[in-house]
This record gives C-alpha cells, sequence and structure tokens, in this order.
C-alpha cells in the first residue's frame, strides 16, 4: 500500500478492539449538562445568559472572548440552573453554565443551504466561527483562526487527521465509516476556504477498511490523496502526520503548519465544519469512545457537548470491577480526573477506564542513561537531559535542550525501563520556562 | 463512590519493562557462551562463573547495607557483572581469582560512585583492568588451549617453536592475537614464515575454529556463535542498539584492513580483520561490554562516535601498543569521554530553523 511514516516512535498495544465494531448510538437527552467556558485554546468565553434563563439546543449562550475563542451554544433546552466553577476533562476547575433538560429537546431553527459551495470564503468562515468550532481532536484550537492564514502566508494543502493513533479510541474511525459524505464534503469546504488546491486525508493502517473506503469516494476527485500511514504512535500528532503525508518539516520553536503551507484538521472537525457551513449547526454534539476492559459495554456514543462522564458510563452499563483511574482522553496523552462527575467538551475524544492493576504506577528508578527515550523521540529531543535538567532547578539548560518544543505525546515516558516520570518532569519545566519568560517581559 | 482514583501525569500506559527485566534478560543473552565455555573448558568455568556472581551480589548487598540505601541486587545488575568478570578470566584461573575481581569491580567500579546509573567506567572491565595489573601471569600466561585445537593453528605455533631462542616469549602468550602481534613485532622471523603463519592464521579453517569455539581463550570469549546468539536476542528485545557494536567492529574491521597485515599498507589478506574481529574479546566487548547502558553514550550520533573511537583505540593497541588484546582498555578510555561526547552529540531537534 506504500504505508508513510515518520522517524521514532513506539507500538502500544491498539486495544481498539473493545470498541472498534460498535456502531455509533446515540445517548438520550441528559437531564442535565454543564458547558465550560473554555473548552478550547485561547481566551474563555463570555456568558451572555443567567440562572433562570430558559434556552434551545443550539442557543448561543457565550460569546467568543475575542478573536483566537470561540461562542458556546446549549447542548439541550432547558433552563439555565447555575453558573458556577467545574471540574473540566483536563482535571482543574473552569467557570461553566448548567442548563437542566425540560426534556422536550426543543432546537433553534437551522436551514438547509443547498448551495453552500457557492458561498464566498469569508461567510463560510463566519459560519464556522459562529458555530464554535474548535479542533476535535483533543488539542481544540479555534477552526477559523486556523483557517486565517496572516498575509503573506498560503495555505496549498488541507490536511484531514484520521489516523487516532491513541490506544481504545475509535471515535474518529467509526465516524470515518459512517459518515464519510460529510467528512469529505467539510474537507472540500475547508479547501475552499483557503483556496487550497490540494486534499489529503491520513488514516492509519490499522484501519484498511476506512483507507479502501476513502479511496472509492475520491476516486474521482484527483486533487485529493488519501495516504495510509504505518502503525506506530504518534503518527496523529500534527507534525509528524504532515512530514509522513508532505515530507514537509514543521520549523520547531513555535512554527505553525501554516509555515509550511498546511492546515490539518480532525475528521470530527471536518463533519461539524459541513454542519456549520451547510446547515448553520453549532457544534453541540460528538462522539466519543467510552472503553476500557472493566467496561460493561465499551461503545461510540454520539453524545451532546457537556454530557457528564458518568451519565455517559451509565449508558455503557457501568463497570464490571472498582475503577482505579479515569482518563478522559486517550491512555498516552489524555488526563487523569478525579471525578466521573466532569462534563464532555468539544475536544473529548474518549472515557477510558483502568482497573486498580491497570492504575498501578511503578516507583521512580535512577536513570540508567539506556537512551530508549532518545531513541523514540519523533521530535529528536533527549528527554533524559531534559527531565536531568528540570531535577536540577535548571531551567536554562531545560529550554537550551527544548523542554518547550515537546508535544508531550509520552513515547519517552512508555519506553523508560526506570519508570521515569519524564512527562511530569517535562510538565515542570514548561511551567518554569514559561514563568521566566513572562518574568523578563 | 467514595473511591480515591489515580491521578498522575500521562501516558497511562506503559511498556513492560524494568530495570531488572532489562539485567535479567542480559543475564539470559550470556547464557549461551557460558555454556560453551563449561562445554570446552569442564565445570570448571561454571564455577568459577558463581564465584564471581555471588562476590559481585554479596558485595553489593553489604555495601548498600553500609550506605544505609535501599539493597537492590534483585535487579540483577550485579549478577550481570560478576558474570562478565568470569568471562574475562580462564578456567585454570584461582578460585579468588574472580572473587577478588567482582568484589573490586562491584565496591570501586559502581558503588563509589552512588551505584546503578552513577558509575562512570564499566565495573566488570574495571575489576579485568585490576586483575590483569595485579596478576598479569595469572590472567594473561595461563591461556589455555583447547582440544580439538585447529590443526592449522597448531602447526602456525610449532614452526614459531622451531626459531631462535632469542626469541622468547611467543609461545608463553600463544593466544592467536599473540601470535600475531609476535609476527609484527620480531624481525628476526624470515618474512617467508611469518607470511606461512600468518596465512594459515587467516585460514578458513582457524577462522571457523575462532567462530565457533574450537579454539582457546579466556570463559566468555571462547565462542563468537555462542555470543552472537546472545547478541541478537537483547538487539530484537531492543535491549543493545546497533550503532555502537556495528562501529565498532566496522572500524577495527577497516583500520586492519588498511594497516594489519606485515607488509605494509594494504597487505592484509581481507581474512585477517575477520581473524581479528574473531579472536580475543571483540565480540564480547563489542556487544555486551561497550554497550552497557550506563557507560555509554545516550545519543544516537554519540554511540556511532563512541563504538568508533573503542575502535580506533583496539587497532592502535593491537598494532602498536604493547598488549595483544585492547578491547577492555579501549572501550574503559571511551567510558571516561562519554560525558563529553553526549554533550557535544545532542541531536538537532525535529524542523530545526537552519541559521543562515
Ligand atoms: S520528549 Fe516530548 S516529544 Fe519527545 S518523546 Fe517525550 S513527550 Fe514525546
Ligand atoms: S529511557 Fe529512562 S532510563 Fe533510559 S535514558 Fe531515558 S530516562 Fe534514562
Amino acid at each position: 500500500m506504500g504505508l508513510k511514516t515518520f522517524p521514532g516512535g513506539i507500538h502500544p498495544h491498539d486495544n481498539k478492539s473493545f470498541s472498534k465494531d460498535k456502531k455509533i448510538e446515540t445517548m438520550p437527552l441528559p437531564e442535565k449538562i454543564v458547558i465550560p467556558l473554555s473548552q478550547h485554546i485561547g481566551a474563555p468565553s463570555k456568558p451572555i445568559v443567567k440562572v433562570g434563563d430558559e434556552v434551545l439546543a443550539g442557543q448561543r449562550i457565550a460569546e467568543a472572548g475575542g478573536f483566537v475563542s470561540i461562542p458556546m451554544h446549549s447542548s439541550i433546552s432547558g433552563k439555565v440552573t447555575k453558573l458556577d466553577k467545574f471540574r473540566h476533562p483536563t482535571g482543574t476547575l473552569v467557570q461553566g453554565i448548567e442548563i437542566t433538560s425540560d426534556g422536550e429537546d426543543k432546537w433553534i431553527e437551522l436551514i438547509d443551504d443547498s448551495n453552500y459551495m457557492e458561498l464566498i470564503s469569508k461567510d463560510m468562515k463566519d459560519r464556522i466561527a459562529d458555530a464554535g468550532i474548535c479542533g476535535m481532536g483533543g488539542a481544540g484550537f479555534p477552526t477559523h483562526v486556523k483557517l486565517s492564514p496572516p498575509k503573506g502566508k498560503t495555505i496549498d494543502t488541507i490536511i484531514l487527521n484520521g489516523v487516532e493513533c491513541e490506544p481504545y479510541l475509535t471515535a474518529d474511525y467509526r465516524i470515518m465509516l459512517e459518515q464519510a459524505e460529510d467528512i469529505i464534503s467539510g474537507l472540500k469546504i475547508l479547501m475552499k476556504i483557503v483556496d487550497a488546491k490540494n486534499g489529503v486525508v491520513g488514516i492509519e493502517a490499522n484501519k484498511p477498511d476506512a483507507i479502501k473506503l476513502f479511496k472509492t469516494m475520491l476516486k474521482n476527485d484527483k486533487n485529493i490523496k488519501v495516504v495510509g500511514l504505518h502503525l506506530k504512535y504518534p503518527q496523529g500528532a500534527e507534525k509528524q502526520l504532515i512530514y509522513a503525508a508532505t515530507k514537509r518539516k514543521v520549523p520547531n520553536k513555535g512554527g505553525l503548519p501554516m509555515d509550511v503551507n498546511v492546515v490539518v484538521q480532525n475528521v470530527g472537525t471536518a463533519i461539524a465544519v459541513y454542519e456549520a457551513v451547510r446547515y448553520k449547526k453549532p457544534l453541540i454534539e460528538r462522539v466519543i469512545t467510552v472503553s476500557g476492559k472493566i467496561v460493561k459495554n465499551p461503545k461510540n456514543i454520539k453524545a451532546r457537548i457537556g454530557t457528564f462522564y458518568s451519565d455517559l458510563l451509565e449508558f455503557c452499563g457501568g463497570t464490571t470491577e472498582d475503577i482505579g483511574k479515569i482518563i478522559s482522553g486517550g491512555p498516552m496523552m489524555g488526563f487523569a480526573i478525579p471525578s466521573l462527575e466532569t462534563p464532555m467538551t468539544k475536544g473529548s475524544s474518549g472515557l477510558i477506564l483502568f482497573d486498580k492493576k491497570e492504575a498501578h504506577k511503578e516507583k521512580e528508578d535512577v536513570c540508567l542513561r539506556c537512551g530508549r527515550c532518545v531513541d523514540v523521540c519523533p521530535l529528536n529531543l533527549v528527554p533524559s537531559l531534559i527531565a536531568h535538567h528540570v531535577r536540577n532547578d535548571d531551567w536554562d539548560s531545560a529550554e537550551k535542550f527544548g523542554v518547550m518544543d515537546c508535544m508531550k505525546c509520552g513515547s519517552c515516558a512508555y519506553v523508560c525501563p526506570s519508570h521515569i516520570k519524564l512527562i511530569q518532569w517535562i510538565d515542570i519545566g514548561k511551567i518554569k520556562v514559561n514563568e521566566k519568560r513572562t518574568n523578563n517581559t | 463512590m467514595n473511591d480515591v482514583f489515580a491521578v498522575s501525569a500521562a501516558p497511562h500506559i506503559k511498556q513492560r519493562i524494568s530495570v531488572s527485566s532489562v539485567m535479567w534478560q542480559v543475564v539470559l543473552a550470556l547464557t549461551p557462551a557460558l555454556l560453551v565455555g563449561i562445554f570446552f573448558f569442564g565445570i570448571q568455568s561454571l564455577f568459577l562463573t558463581l564465584y564471581a556472581v555471588i562476590a559481585a551480589v554479596t558485595t553489593e548487598a553489604l555495601i548498600q547495607k553500609f550506605r544505609k540505601v535501599p539493597i537492590t541486587i534483585s535487579d540483577g545488575s550485579a549478577v550481570v557483572t560478576g558474570i562478565l568478570i568470569a568471562f574475562n578470566i580462564n578456567s585454570s584461573s584461582p578460585w579468588w581469582l574472580p572473587v577478588i575481581g567482582a568484589v573490586f569491580a562491584i565496591a570501586i567500579g559502581k558503588q563509589i560512585f552512588g551505584g546503578l546509573g552513577f558509575n562512570i567506567f564499566n565495573p566488570a572491565l574495571l575489576g579485568r583492568a585490576f586483575m590483569v595489573a595485579s596478576w598479569p601471569t595469572l590472567t594473561t600466561a595461563g591461556w589455555k588451549a583447547t582440544t580439538p585445537m585447529s590443526n592449522l593453528f597448531q602447526s602456525s605455533i610449532n614452526g614459531l617453536r622451531n626459531l631462535p631462542s632469542n626469541v622468547p616469549d611467543v609461545i608463553t602468550s600463544a593466544t592467536p592475537l599473540g601470535v600475531v602481534k609476535a609476527l609484527r613485532d620480531t624481525t628476526q622471523i624470515s618474512s617467508d614464515m611469518a607470511n606461512t603463519v600468518m596465512d594459515n592464521l587467516t585460514s578458513m579453517n582457524t577462522l571457523q575454529d575462532l567462530f565457533w569455539g574450537n579454539i582457546g581463550g579466556v570463559i566468555g570469549e571462547v565462542s563468537a556463535a555462542a555470543l552472537l546468539i546472545g547478541a541478537a536476542f537483547l538487539a530484537w528485545k531492543h535491549i543493545i542498539e546497533w550503532r555502537i557494536p556495528i562501529s565498532y567492529i566496522g572500524t577495527v574491521f577497516i583500520l586492519i584492513y588498511m594497516f594489519g597485515g606485515i607488509n605494509g599498507m594494504f597487505s592484509a589478506s581481507i581474512l585477517l580483520p575477520i581473524f581479528h574481529i574473531l579472536s580475543g574479546g571483540l565480540i564480547l566487548g563489542a556487544f555486551f561490554m561497550a554497550t552497557d547502558m550506563v557507560t555509554s553514550p545516550v545519543t544516537k550520533r554519540g554511540r556511532l562516535i563512541f563504538g568508533m573511537g573503542c575502535g580506533i583505540i583496539t587497532v592502535v593497541i593491537r598494532l602498536i601498543g604493547g598488549y595483544p588484546e585492547g578491547v577492555s582498555y579501549s572501550i574503559l578510555f571511551m567510558n571516561m569521554v562519554v560525558p563529553l561526547i553526549d554533550r557535544y552529540t545532542v541531536p538537532k531537534p525535529f524542523g530545526q530553523i537552519k541559521r543562515v
């Protein structure tokens, strides 16, 4: 098939079999939801409702807090019952809006603009911004911002990320099989907005049926390529995907895909883009994988944004054993959170549950200097060295050796025989270097 | 639900690997060579190995107890050191030799620096150097030929025996490498004879014997094949990586081919480098000692440089230096410069902007 890939990386067991053959199920309306006001990178959204207000599904309840920000919409119809701090899937507490359902699921009015491809680029982009779309692969960068390159930068290629290299997760896989048409429509919109000549759909080799499906569907679109990628983590990381698909290297030290004339969007985001441009439908639902050895019925669930993880788990029949760890996102880069009373966000791709044994953490040994972390780092860093400098409070050296470049893919920590908590050290390093930088300005 | 859920930094899954699993796999990889050693040299080899292992492990435990740090003998690293010490002596050594070597290796080579992960030198090599320096006759002179030894090799040595008596020391250190060295260093041997002996040494028969283990040596070096089986296993398990052994052996190959012949540059047969690679401790050193994680560079380019450095020094010692061998000193020397190598070989990050 001529698979492509990047240097470095690891081969964790993909554990996708729990949920990969489960068709997407739509979750019954929850009684209560919470819309966190920071689901994205950038300024938090500003609420425009107050307690007691009646809202419809799809109604705007918070404005974008700036250009690099997005508005928020209620995902159900009902009454605003609380404006408060709530737990966020990254483990922190953030401001959110609680809405209690009236059980009727009354929606705002949507349109059906079948001539949507005739729209000018700016109108398309406005509809995307109005729909509150941000990257649905996890990072959550506002999509309309990604589609607005500064003057002088052109985009010639849109890459759709259908890699889903995190173990356990199958939500993207399912939407690729079940909503391929919408994804392709979304891709064409994205290409039109930035006037990109080429489109690429990158899919990992463990999803041969999805590769085949897209190849068949796109056989008449000469400017869109389907690229099969080697089964390797982190194949779905933006820079690694761009390199594998185009051989272009995004510059380090804060370089962006647009520096190499590329924009990457997740396949789920493409669907949201299509629905926003054609139907003016805000992003208020998404597909999320609930999985793990102890989950009774692992599923891919289409659920409203703001649905509590506890409700999702209940919909899957709960667990067969005591929970040891709750992971929001995938097991490599996701966050371990202290409570299931956490709402899912636009970036929630998975909810993974571990039993006590799987949650067990080995204690840190001394670094053997074995170099395994160096061998797997896709960014060519020396993780052991960075960790060493962070440990010694030497922020300057940590910065010099690329602590800020690290994308926290976790490959290094995955292979370390001494169980060094490399990501934790790198995290501390990132925080300290940031502090240092702000103090200096 | 009042459970306390584990909250820790990503990643939440981990490869099943630990310090002890690494070390015990190294032990496993050394086993074929040990078995061949026992086969050729007798059960004595096993006992010597056991003495070394017991001494190494006990020393580690005692020192850790004394230092009031956790006792980590179950991680297998002291076992590896013990085995490697025994691999570096010959089977007719007295029982106390490996014991002293192992105690020295652990105490001075490892624990003085703070234990595993902090040592600069490969402990086993330091132990070996200590044994060689303190009891040179025991470690070098007692080289023991196995039977049946290659006829050609035997006749080569016999040829040398008939030399004038002012060429004294050729036979006493008649390891294959010793013979080669003598050929280069002695002017009294007629060049015809030297060439014949050289040809014999590098004949396919001798090389085959060296490969399979049909020729003398210290316990662990006797069979290149057995060592390579172990090395292949470690490479398959990603415990050793190709860069150090390949650059080491490759460098030796090229340099010996260029300078190893007795009639000037490029006079060597292509088999001579192979002879050099298969005899002495090069295979053991390149795959099991130079690759020691703690004492070799972490960067990929650093590993190449490290291997090349080991190769250059080994050849210099073998061709010009005072010893027929040279593997252990070259690795020890390169151990010393590892911090320097690491420092100057930090790779360019992915996407590094080229400065114009
Ligand atoms: S250092 Fe960063 S980028 Fe490199 S492997 Fe570790 S987490 Fe990934
Ligand atoms: S993998 Fe772990 S033990 Fe090995 S060099 Fe990296 S940090 Fe050290």
